[in-house]
């Protein structure tokens, strides 16, 4: 059994006394690319933002590499070595995509150009709009940016909400491509996605969310074989 | 054409001091969307500091000493009466503003008795010069250079720095540049950091050039630099500037007009008029964006 870089243990949140995430546990090791699916509401988005320090728990436990950061605030979550590509992509439009670029570097002191190299490396089309204002991208070379600015951070764990959301598919296609090859360099990747077919294809182990609670879990490949789960999740019609 | 070289060198320099207020406004407002009410009161403690400092320390020791007061006491009014109120709605935190605002007011009539305080002459800048046929201060001259040299310094630490981009990340997503690890309450200190200390600076320009500081001559001066920075369009600091030399000089040829016409009574009227005109053509100011936040 490899090493497990992030554990959750019966994770709760509630907002205004409704409870989105019932408990919940599930566990991510070093290396693998985890998926946690689910409908619209399922609670995957308060998951992550409770992981990454925007949310507080109502109860429960994120451990990260062994040390407990359940409520750490986000910068010392980030200084960790967890970043997240939000949902939306949330680029800051009016800093240039190189500057989005440093943004996501921001507690590191060391030098970023390696990394910023690494980064052109995988999205080209971020390099030729080096000194654009990161609004005036389209929303796929936004998603780029926002997945660039995260590996600024160097993550141990890259954490994604939704990367495909309102893309079109030739550019989520594109995203999870990228997605394969940030994580065969040695990221891992904790991935929440409504584009079941798209996540279970690329992870590694997946986890189904339905009303807050973990309903299913399983490799990608026998989820994707899973009645269940093609019937709720993927369409009939899917293979 | 003495005369006229005279009124506009004052506009000028009276534009410059208002600048240097406006940036205040504009700074915290392009981050936390508050209209810091406050802030020409601290604008006023820090020509009464000056008073007071001057009196027993030299003028080399009391101007720092102002413009480090005055950092403390912006940093100090954001961590007690806004912070707390992070998630409030925003008519909450202005509100608290407004508190702050009476309560340096008091506070200011407690310490002075209510008294008129005249400001001392400081060496150099009150002294007068000879320009161009016409007897001013030095201060009248410096300002504008003065206030130039603070603004590029200013866009340079907004547009080169870490620390910069940070501020301009924050002023768009607070919740996404947390995700970045920026720590959002250090960032809007250093904005009222860097406000405060602008405004030191031009109560210094300001009350060297004005007989006496009572507790609510930040008041004005205050709503006119707020006046010039909602011209120039409220979160941009070359709309404030822009806007705060517009309405300096305004105002000081409208004072400057033939007495025998008897208009320069309604010279701050005629400034907020200038506004309402503004606000109609273009509701977002000179510089400022549409309010179009979401894609």
């Amino acid at each position: 059994m490899s090493e497990k870089v992030l554990q959750i243990e019966d994770l709760k949140v509630s907002y205004g006394g409704i409870e989105a995430v019932r408990g919940i546990s599930f566990d991510v090791n070093a290396g693998e690319i985890v998926t946690l699916i689910g409908a619209n509401g399922a609670g995957k988005s308060s998951t992550l933002r409770t992981i990454s320090g925007l949310v507080k728990p109502a109860g429960g436990k994120v451990i990260f590499e062994g040390a407990d950061i359940t409520a750490k605030d986000p910068t010392s979550i980030v200084s960790k070595g967890l970043m997240m590509v939000p949902e939306g992509r949330r680029i800051f439009p009016n800093l240039t995509v190189l500057e989005n670029l440093r943004v996501g570097a921001y507690l590191r002191k060391d030098d970023l150009e390696a990394d910023i190299e690494a980064v052109y490396g995988y999205f080209p089309r971020l390099k030729e709009r080096s000194w654009q204002e990161g609004g005036t991208l389209s929303g796929g070379e936004q998603q780029m940016l926002a997945v660039g600015r995260a590996l600024m951070g160097r993550p141990k764990l890259l954490m994604m909400d939704e990367p495909s959301l309102g893309l079109a598919p030739i550019v989520v296609q594109e995203i999870f491509n990228i997605i394969r090859r940030i994580n065969d360099a040695g990221t891992t990747v904790l991935l929440i996605e409504q584009n079941a077919n798209m996540a279970l294809h690329v992870a590694h182990r997946a986890y189904v969310i339905e009303n807050g609670k973990i309903a299913m879990e399983g490799t990608g490949a026998e989820l994707l074989e899973d009645e269940k789960v093609r019937a709720a999740y993927l369409g009939s019609a899917s293979k | 054409m003495e005369y006229v070289i005279s009124v506009l060198l004052s506009g000028i320099s009276v534009g410059g001091q208002y600048a240097l207020i406006a940036i205040g406004y504009t700074l915290v407002y392009g981050i936390l969307r508050l209209i810091n009410f406050a802030h020409g009161d601290v604008f006023m403690v820090a020509g009464l500091m000056g008073i007071y400092f001057t009196a027993t320390l030299p003028v080399t020791a009391s101007v720092p000493l102002v413009i480090f007061l005055t950092v403390v006491l912006g940093f100090t009014i954001e961590r007690a009466a806004y912070k707390p109120l992070r998630g409030a709605p925003r008519m909450s935190v202005m509100i608290s503003a407004i508190g702050v605002s009476y309560l340096l007011q008091n506070t200011a009539t407690y310490v002075t008795g209510g008294q008129p305080m005249t400001y001392p002459v400081i060496p150099f800048l009150s002294d007068t010069v000879n320009v161009a046929g016409t007897q001013t201060k030095w201060v009248v001259i410096i300002t504008p250079f003065l206030v130039l040299i603070l603004v590029f310094a200013l866009s340079l630490l907004i547009g080169r720095t870490k620390v910069g981009m940070a501020m301009r990340a924050v002023s768009k997503d607070f919740e996404t540049s947390r995700l970045m690890g920026i720590k959002i309450n250090s960032v809007i200190s250093v904005t009222f950091i860097i406000g405060s200390a602008l405004a030191a600076v031009g109560s210094v320009l300001f009350f060297t050039n004005y007989p006496a500081i009572t507790p609510t001559a930040g008041a004005m001066p205050g709503l006119k630099a707020f006046v010039a920075a909602v011209f120039g369009g409220i979160g941009s600091i070359p709309g404030a500037v822009i806007g705060a030399f517009l309405i300096g000089i305004c105002e000081t040829i409208i004072k400057g007009l033939p007495s025998s016409w008897d208009v320069s009574v309604f010279s701050d009227a005629f400034t907020f008029a200038l506004l309402i005109i503004i606000l109609i053509f273009k509701p977002q100011g000179l510089f400022g964006e549409a309010a179009t936040d979401k894609v």
